[in-house]
């Protein structure tokens, strides 16, 4: 990943309007915060491979970076991006990365569902 | 109720922790969730068995791929944390002489699925490899949801089979050692770690996306800071484990009611 430039983000939206996409979208505190030393609750949410299409897409923000989308009848939002990959299967990936390097928010985008189940290893 | 319960399960020893005894074992199964569950949780235990000459198999839950940390700095994304996770965990079982599986479930969502589905996967690789110990994180005492939810479904394999054929449960509990202590007694079963520690520190440093931020604070704050000596101590010196009787209702069926 690397950070976020806003040119090169609204441009890859700019190239997804319209079409039929798969949305990843994350927030995450991490599993283990009830062991910290303010014993916080967890706030976990993930929607994987829900169908999307935007009319309109836009990144704001000087970072960390927002981006909104709008679909035909309802947002998807997310706040707190700071870096991006388009991985090898054409997949906008991206991120709000802490100072530890850790993933507290991921937006992404694909154009054929994000990877499940089950890999051969060995 | 889970308060009310306290989950103190029947003391093989009496209420003495008894050492755990790698050359009394004829195969060990580990069962854990995440990629690095075994090593944080196990690692030590499961090298002292390789040296003694036992089979072990980790049994790996899902691919850690909604794991939040990336590296330090992030060297990964989302998508390819499961493919960094997965070759990590081969380099840490290979450290610790251990044979691996995964069972190919969605980090985070074990909790969702039907515990009979997830129990009889446990079951099949019990029945591969007819363990004489299953270790395992404590239902009920796993603080994340997949470790409840995988010790609950490893007791339910275990509690499918004949008494003749059961394996021990070692079940690992998670969380500050003094609280619980009070919430469970003492444990039953200690291992001590300290000739294979390198090993165990090994292990860990192999699940590099995972660790190396711990490893860097550790180095950082290991002086002056007495809770991250402490977790080091803890990481290095023993491993310590809860009998579970199969027989009986989890913390997660009693917390269901």
């Amino acid at each position: 990943m690397r950070p976020i430039d806003r040119d090169s983000i609204q441009a890859e939206l700019d190239d997804r309007l319209g079409q039929e996409l798969y949305l990843h979208l994350e927030t995450t505190t991490g599993s283990y915060t009830k062991l910290g030393p303010e014993k916080k609750n967890p706030v976990i949410a993930f929607v994987r491979n829900a169908r999307i299409s935007y009319a309109r897409g836009t990144v704001t923000g000087t970072g960390p970076y927002r981006v909104g989308l709008k679909l035909g009848e309802g947002w998807v939002y997310a706040d707190g991006l700071t870096d991006y990959e388009v991985n090898e299967r054409g997949e906008l990936l991206l991120a709000g990365l802490d100072c530890e390097g850790q993933l507290t928010m991921a937006l992404q985008l694909s154009q054929t569902p994000f990877r499940e189940g089950q890999t051969d290893v060995e | 109720m889970l308060s009310e319960a306290k989950g103190r399960q029947p003391d093989a020893a009496h209420g003495r922790t008894v050492p755990f005894d790698a050359a009394g074992e004829s195969a060990v199964l580990a069962v854990f969730p995440h990629p690095d569950d075994e090593s944080f949780a196990a690692g030590g235990t499961l090298a002292l068995c390789n040296e003694a000459g036992v089979r072990t198999v980790y049994l790996c839950g899902t691919y850690g791929d909604m794991g939040r940390r990336m590296g330090r700095p992030a060297f990964t994304n989302r998508e390819a944390l499961r493919d960094v996770r997965t070759v990590e965990l081969s380099s840490a079982c290979a450290v610790l002489g251990c044979e691996l599986g995964f069972m190919g479930l969605r980090d985070k969502c074990i909790e969702f699925e039907d515990p009979a589905d997830v129990a009889a996967q446990v079951r099949r690789v019990i029945d591969e490899m007819r363990p004489s110990t299953v270790i395992t994180y404590y239902p009920g005492h796993g603080v994340h949801s997949d470790h409840d939810a995988l010790g609950h479904a490893t007791v339910l394999a275990v509690r499918a089979l004949p008494a003749g054929l059961r394996p021990r449960i070692l079940a690992v509990a998670v969380g500050d050692p003094n609280v619980l202590r009070e919430e469970l007694g003492e444990p039953h079963v200690r291992a001590d770690i300290r000739g294979v520690k390198d090993r165990k520190l090994d292990a860990l440093r192999a699940h590099r996306s995972q660790t190396e931020s711990m490893f860097a604070h550790m180095n950082e704050d290991a002086r002056e800071d007495g809770q991250t000596s402490n977790f080091s101590e803890r990481l290095t010196v023993r491993e310590e484990f809860y009998v579970l009787d199969a027989d009986a209702p989890t913390l997660v069926e009693r917390a269901r009611g």
